[in-house]
C-alpha cells in the first residue's frame, strides 16, 4: 500500500518529467502555425521533442525544476502539520530519487539547503474542503518565469490604466512586453485581481493551475481571457523570442473583491513547461 | 529539430535519433573550440549553430566571483580564451565513473548583464550562451572584443543534456553547489541560435522595438 510521502513523491516526478496533455497540445497547435523553417518553429519542435523524451527516460523536462507550490485541499479533521511534514519528507525523496535540482538557498548565509528545503520552501497553501478526499495540486515553478511577473496598482498614470478590466488588460501587455523573451515564451499567464497585495500573488499563481481548455465562469472574463490571448500574440515575441505567431498559449484570471480604495492587479507568468500535477488521495476510516 | 544529432552523446541519444525533424533549418554552421576572431566574426544574426568542444558553465555565483575577484588566468583551472560561458545551472549526478549530465537548458542571461562585458575582455571568451538575450554593454563587448551571444532552447534540458557527450571537470562545486559551479563539458552538435552577433546587431532589440510599437497600438498609449 503506498503511503502518503510515497504518493507525493510520485506526484513531483510526474509534474518534474511529464507535462499535462492540455500544455503539450497547445504547444503543438503553435509548432504547426510558426513558419517552416523559422528559427521560432525548429525551437518548437525541439521544445516537443524535449517534452517527449523526458517522459520517456523519466527525466526533469528542464532542469530547474522550480520552486515547488502545493495548493492542497484538505479534508475536516486531517492534521495540517502532518500533511506538511508528508510534504517536507517527500521534497527531500524526490530531489535525490529523481532528480531535482537543489534549489533552496538560505538568504543569510547563501548556502544550498542540497534539498529543496528551508525556510517557507516548498511554498504550501492549504485550505479545508467539506470533501473527503485530500487534494494536492503541485507545481513546479521555473524561476526563469516567476522573475517577469508584476505587481500593479491601479489606477497607473505610467500605463494610462484605470481601475476596470481595460486597466487590467494593459498591465498583463505590459508584463508581457517587458518580459520579452526572458522566461522561455510559449507563456501561460495567470492573472489575480483583489484587494491586498499577498492575496492578488497567490490568486493570479492559483490560476496558472487551470486547465487551458477550461472556460471561465464569468463570462466577462472569459471574452477577456480570450481577447487578451490575441492581443499578447499580436506583439510578436514569439517562441522564445525568437518573433513569431506564438507568444503565449494561455491566460486565465481570477477575481476576489477589493476595497474601494484599492485595485491591485497581479501577472503570474508561466514558460511553456507549465509543470503542474495533482494528486487525489483517499482518506482511510 | 534544430540541428541533426550525428554520434552518441548521452542517454537520452537512443530516444532522439528516433525522430525527424518537422521543421528543417537549412543554415546551421559547425562551430569547432576554441574560436577565433575570425570566425566568430563570420556569424550573423539569425544563424543556427552546431557547438563542439569543450564548453564552460557559469551562472551568478560565478560571475559574481570573477567580476569582483577577477584572478588571474591561471587560477582558473579551464582555459576560458576562445570557449563559450554557458548561462546554465545544470543537474549533474554523481555517479561510480564520473559525473552523468541529467538537464542541462539555459538560465536567463540578463542578470549577468552587469558583469559579462569585463569577463569577455579580461579572459577572452569568444563566445556566450543563455536565453532572452543580453543588453547594450554586452553588445557593445561582443562588437569591441570579437564575441557572439548564442541563444539555447530554453527548457529544452534533456535535449540539450544529450548533447554533451563528457562532463569533464567541475571548478567550485564546494563552494558554490551544483547549479552555480564551473562545469567543464565537452559537447558535440550542441544547438544554438546566434541572436547577437560581433557587428551589433541584436534580435532582442529588434523585436524589442517591434513589439513596443504593437504595444502602443493595442493600449493607446502616448
Amino acid at each position: 500500500m503506498l503511503t502518503l510521502r510515497q504518493a507525493i513523491v510520485a506526484l513531483y516526478m510526474d509534474a518534474a518529467t511529464s507535462l499535462p496533455p492540455d500544455v503539450e497540445k497547445a504547444l503543438k497547435k503553435a509548432c504547426s502555425k510558426e513558419k517552416k523553417g523559422s528559427n521560432a518553429g525548429a525551437a518548437l519542435s525541439t521544445i516537443l521533442e524535449n517534452i517527449q523524451i523526458a517522459r520517456e527516460t523519466a527525466r526533469p523536462i528542464c532542469q530547474d525544476t522550480g520552486v515547488p507550490v502545493f495548493f492542497i485541499k484538505i479534508p475536516a479533521g486531517l492534521s495540517h502539520l502532518e500533511v506538511k511534514d508528508n510534504i517536507i519528507k517527500a521534497t527531500r525523496i524526490a530531489t535525490k530519487e529523481i532528480p531535482l535540482r537543489p534549489n533552496a538557498v538560505d538568504i543569510l548565509t547563501e548556502r544550498n539547503s542540497g534539498d529543496n528545503t528551508g525556510t517557507g520552501f516548498p511554498v504550501i497553501y492549504l485550505e479545508e474542503t467539506k470533501n473527503k478526499q485530500l487534494t494536492i495540486d503541485l507545481m513546479l515553478k521555473g524561476s526563469g518565469s516567476e522573475n517577469i511577473g508584476q505587481l500593479y496598482r491601479l489606477p497607473s498614470a505610467e500605463l494610462e490604466a484605470e481601475r476596470d478590466l481595460d486597466g487590467v488588460r494593459k498591465c498583463v501587455l505590459d508584463t508581457v512586453y517587458k518580459a520579452q523573451g526572458r522566461g522561455c515564451p510559449p507563456y501561460i499567464i495567470g492573472v489575480g485581481i483583489g484587494a491586498t497585495k499577498d492575496q492578488v500573488t497567490k490568486l493570479s499563481k492559483e490560476q496558472l493551475l487551470r486547465n487551458l481548455e477550461d472556460t471561465n465562469e464569468h463570462g466577462v472574463l472569459l471574452k477577456l481571457e480570450r481577447s487578451l490571448l490575441n492581443d499578447i500574440n499580436q506583439l510578436g515575441i514569439g517562441p522564445l523570442g525568437f518573433g513569431g505567431k506564438t507568444t503565449a498559449v494561455g491566460i486565465k484570471i481570477g477575481v476576489n473583491h477589493r476595497h474601494p480604495a484599492s485595485y491591485f492587479v497581479d501577472v503570474s507568468v508561466s514558460c511553456w513547461a507549465d509543470r503542474r500535477a495533482r494528486l487525489v488521495w483517499q482518506i482511510k476510516k | 529539430m534544430l540541428g541533426r544529432q550525428k554520434g552518441k552523446a548521452g542517454m537520452a541519444d537512443k530516444k532522439m535519433k528516433r525522430k525527424s525533424s518537422k521543421t528543417k533549418v537549412d543554415k546551421e554552421k559547425i562551430i569547432t573550440l576554441p574560436l577565433t576572431k575570425e570566425k566568430v566574426l563570420e556569424l550573423k544574426v539569425g544563424d543556427v549553430v552546431l557547438i563542439n568542444g569543450q564548453i564552460v558553465t557559469g551562472r551568478d555565483k560565478i560571475h559574481k566571483f570573477l567580476f569582483s575577484q577577477m584572478p588571474p588566468k591561471e587560477q582558473i583551472p579551464f582555459a576560458l580564451e576562445g570557449t563559450i560561458i554557458y548561462h546554465c545551472g545544470p543537474i549533474i549526478r554523481k555517479t561510480r565513473k564520473g559525473f552523468e549530465c541529467i538537464a542541462a537548458g539555459p538560465t536567463t542571461s540578463i542578470r549577468l548583464e552587469m558583469y559579462e562585458h569585463s569577463l569577455i575582455s579580461e579572459y577572452g571568451l569568444k563566445g556566450v550562451m543563455g536565453k532572452g538575450g543580453m543588453g547594450k554593454q554586452t553588445l557593445k563587448a561582443l562588437k569591441d572584443e570579437g564575441c557572439v551571444y548564442l541563444h539555447a532552447i530554453g527548457g529544452a534540458a534533456v535535449y540539450l543534456a544529450g548533447r554533451v557527450k563528457r562532463v569533464v571537470d567541475v571548478w567550485k562545486l564546494d563552494d558554490f553547489g551544483m547549479s552555480e559551479a564551473m562545469w567543464l563539458l565537452d559537447v558535440e552538435n550542441f544547438p544554438a541560435v546566434v541572436t547577437m552577433d560581433a557587428h551589433g546587431k541584436s534580435l532582442h532589440k529588434e523585436i524589442d522595438k517591434k513589439s513596443f510599437e504593437e504595444f502602443r497600438k493595442l493600449t493607446g498609449i502616448r
